[in-house]
């Protein structure tokens, strides 16, 4: 007779087991997607697509990086179908890694082709503008930095804040790279270890400018617009100002969508790329909650952004963005 | 057959499987320390040394050091007075007030860092740090503190007074030195949530090697850098067991046939009456006020637009599903570890036990760190069974201090009577032992499951695909500054909270006999 010790262990065995499939992801005409973008945006985005086409997707949330590395460590073993990056960097990871799958034409030329990475394997989903935003009573306007270069210079010591440890700010340093070189960006960061208050997330960085614990940061443009849409509690004392002149301070950055070569469910994976950079994926962005910019082909974004052409963004090639340099630039620094 | 050969039996075939299960669940906790030695194996000795000495890590390690040895004294003279207060004064209202002390348990540390930076935006840094989670954490020393106080023998007392001892001469020579075990045990505990602790000191932006831990996660996944980080955090708590062990020493402080003793007389606050009641109210002003009121204006500025019921319903029923899972897990591995301890101590016995603690030391982020790159490619890769093992190496320590106590009152005579009865070994230690030892099994699995409730980066790193937590929920809204979103997790978690604290109380006022 089995003692009741081992027949608790049994049952306790055999609940754990029956709840493995129930978490885990293999019901079929299901795809698992890999989201490092704004965790609602993309709520919002599966909601829609899921009501379309009935296909569901279970959303994992992470950063940008973690899941770029994450891809190379799983390899052809992810559980993931889709990956959705804030930034290009980390897609550029997972491409130099060979994991994304060759994306058919009708997807990509859903978007213009001057922002299309070369590679063919991954696509512009939305996009985000550098800015600086700024207490405006603390700050007036013919005070404000003209590059985000001189954010370096000493007077700016205590004044200015910045998320470092997140994904957006590391792709503005990738671009500062591409456009200024390592050893000035390196200078920059040393820099900035020593002028900078330093924040976890844009949205901290908002918060403390419109409490006047720093005269200005910088951050994404959509954090002020959201938060202006919302109460206005952690803005109503900022404004923003955009670097334009090509500085690196003007940075416009690609978020990024790929289908992992790995996936077993492609014919999915591919027709929520193609919602998603197509009419019902950047509607959402244009009348969501998230004020990110919409990419695809003669979408336009929400009437309250200032439009993408008018911002005097540097050319950089996004496929060109080293995220490894980054990492490593900003740990010398003593920023990570 | 005889009696003697029969329990001769027993032991063998009991130690036996006993002792496999528990060198089994060892090795399991030795894992997360010997995969950064790997690590560190792998990526060289010159590289090894470039990522930990460098000014960064002489910031976080400036920063860890001074937030842990300034918050534990702070927290040990806060519980000492609150303790003494409620248990050996004439406090008005003592028993409320020694509820009161420990209710602030309910409110994770994130919570309280959510809550004062709402009031106080501009608050960061280490006098925050140290403020915050004194205020967090205290309630874990005053437990012990108290049930010690309650256990104290008043002879003792008498004997030191009429040997002409004053009573400030009494507190310092005979009740402090008995209170030692006490101090070190809770002592340590909060030092070790001190260097785990991530969530409060995001929200007060003080940089501890956890946080560098996890924004190096971030940025790399699992880079050598976080590995290495997570090495010299792992240094910091074998420092603290050696300290705790220390302060423990050798000292004998059981009587022998401790007999009845009466209960302590309670001393008079006479003028003192009005300052006690006044820093008691300050404490619960600051503990627990701030956090109900804070929320509650985060609740009514949300509205009924924050009660999003479709994402917090199955976040509410994962987070109870994985904390009940995982208690339930923990315990039964630290059974074979808790009965060995009591019934077959030796010195191998104590390594084992050494490497459970030493993973239980460890912050979540270390162990799930190793987890991931371990189980990465396997077919238990970010399954349940991962996290679960997770939780376990977290928690097994909670779960088997609580286990051992009960055990330890088991009379092991009626193991052998109920074999020589003719049960079967597993048989008689569930009819006997494990029986008696179910109320301190009870408690641990509370302490278990109140620490997986409110568990971020471990169940971040390793849950299953599409897993939300309340405290997933609360993270990821709290970090786009959506404090109303936010808001009506915070409450839950301190809701389903509440019943696991109020067992833990009644179960330490229950081993003190009062």
């Amino acid at each position: 007779m089995k003692s009741p010790l081992s027949i608790v262990v049994a049952i306790a065995a055999t609940a754990i087991a029956s709840l493995v499939p129930a978490m885990a992801q293999n019901a079929d005409a299901t795809i698992t997607v890999y989201n490092a973008q704004h965790s609602s945006l993309t709520k919002a985005w599966i909601a829609a697509f899921t009501k379309t086409t009935g296909i569901k997707v279970i959303q994992r949330d992470g950063e940008d990086d973690e899941f770029s590395n994450q891809l190379v460590q799983e390899g052809d073993k992810s559980p993931a179908d889709v990956l959705l990056t804030e930034n290009s960097p980390a897609m550029v990871v997972v491409d130099n890694a060979k994991l994304f799958m060759p994306l058919s034409s009708d997807i990509r030329s859903q978007l213009p082709e001057a922002i299309r990475p070369s590679s063919g394997r991954w696509v512009p989903i939305a996009a985000r503008s550098t800015v600086f935003a700024y207490n405006k009573t603390k700050l007036a306007a013919d005070k404000l930095p003209k590059s985000i270069m001189d954010l370096a210079l000493p007077e700016w010591k205590g004044r200015w804040g910045a998320s470092p440890a997140g994904p957006d700010f590391q792709a503005i340093v990738s671009a500062m790279i591409e456009l200024k070189g390592s050893a000035a960006t390196s200078d920059w960061l040393k820099a900035m270890k020593a002028n900078a208050v330093i924040y976890r997330g844009n949205g901290a960085v908002l918060k403390a400018i419109n409490a006047g614990q720093i005269d200005g940061g910088i951050i994404y443009h959509y954090y002020w617009f959201g938060d202006q849409a919302k109460t206005g509690e952690n803005s109503k004392n900022t404004e923003l100002h955009y670097f334009r002149n090509r500085d690196p301070g003007a940075f416009v950055s690609l978020s990024g969508g790929g289908i992992l070569a790995s996936s077993k469910h492609k014919k999915e994976a591919e027709t929520f790329l193609k919602w998603l950079t197509g009419k019902g994926g950047q509607e959402i962005l244009r009348t969501g909650t998230s004020f990110e910019y919409a990419v695809g082909n003669g979408e336009t974004s929400n009437p309250k952004l200032v439009p993408l052409d008018e911002l005097a963004a540097p050319t950089v090639d996004p496929s060109k963005l080293n995220s490894k340099e980054v990492i490593d630039l900003m740990t010398e620094a003593g920023l990570l | 057959m005889s009696l003697d050969t029969s329990l001769v039996a027993v032991r063998r075939s009991r130690y036996g499987w006993m002792s496999a299960a528990a060198v089994l669940v060892s090795a399991a906790a030795a894992v997360p320390i010997g995969f950064i030695l790997w690590i560190a194996a792998k990526i060289g000795w010159s590289t090894t040394v470039g990522l930990i000495v460098r000014p960064r890590v002489g910031e976080l390690l400036i920063n860890t050091v001074l937030v842990v040895s300034l918050t534990v004294p702070l927290s040990g003279a806060l519980a000492l007075t609150l303790a003494w207060l409620t248990e050996r004064t004439n406090l008005p209202g003592a028993r409320i007030w020694s509820w009161l002390a420990v209710a602030p348990l309910t409110v994770p540390a994130f919570v309280h860092g959510y809550a004062w930076t709402t009031l106080f935006p501009s608050m960061h840094g280490l006098a925050a740090a140290v403020l915050i989670s004194t205020l967090a954490y205290s309630p874990f020393l005053y437990l012990p503190i108290a049930a010690a106080l309650r256990r104290l023998d008043p002879a003792l007392e008498d004997i030191a007074a009429s040997l002409g001892q004053t009573r400030s001469g009494i507190f310092r020579r005979v009740v402090l030195p008995q209170l030692r075990i006490a101090l070190g045990g809770g002592g340590l505990l909060v030092g070790l949530h001190l260097l785990a602790e991530y969530g409060l000191f995001v929200f007060i932006r003080f940089d501890t090697f956890t946080t560098a831990i996890i924004d190096q996660y971030k940025s790399t996944y699992n880079g050598p850098a976080a590995n290495m980080l997570g090495g010299v955090l792992i240094v910091c708590c074998l420092v603290l067991l050696a300290l705790d062990s220390r302060i423990r020493g050798n000292r004998r402080f059981a009587r022998l046939g401790p007999g009845a003793a009466r209960g302590a007389p309670r001393h008079d606050l006479g003028r003192m009456r009005a300052a006690a009641l006044l820093l008691c109210g300050a404490l619960v002003a600051a503990g627990l006020g701030v956090p109900l009121l804070t929320l509650g204006h985060w609740l009514v500025a949300g509205g009924v637009a924050a009660w999003r019921f479709e994402e917090i319903g199955p976040a509410l029923g994962e987070t109870l599903l994985l904390s009940a899972l995982g208690a339930v897990a923990t315990t039964i591995a630290a059974i074979p570890m808790a009965w060995l301890s009591v019934r077959a101590p030796n010195k191998f016995q104590r390594v084992l036990e050494g490497c459970n603690y030493m993973a239980g030391a460890l912050p979540g982020v270390v162990i799930a760190l190793a987890l991931v790159t371990i189980t990465v490619g396997l077919p238990i890769y970010q399954s349940l069974i991962t996290l679960l093992l997770a939780y376990v190496l977290l928690y097994l320590p909670r779960a088997m201090l609580s286990l051992r106590t009960s055990i330890a009152q088991a009379p092991v005579e009626l193991e052998q009577a109920a074999a020589s009865l003719g049960r079967s070994p597993r048989r008689a230690l569930w009819a006997t032992t494990i029986r008696l030892a179910a109320p301190g099994a009870a408690s641990g699995m509370a302490l278990v499951a109140l620490g997986i409730m409110t568990e971020l980066p471990a169940t971040q790193m390793l849950a299953p695909n599409g897993t939300h937590t309340l405290a997933t929920g609360f993270w990821s809204y709290s970090g786009e500054i959506d404090y109303a979103a936010a808001a009506p997790y915070a409450l839950f978690m301190i809701l389903f909270s509440m019943p696991l604290t109020c067992l833990l109380y009644a179960q330490s006022r229950r081993l003190s006999g009062r």
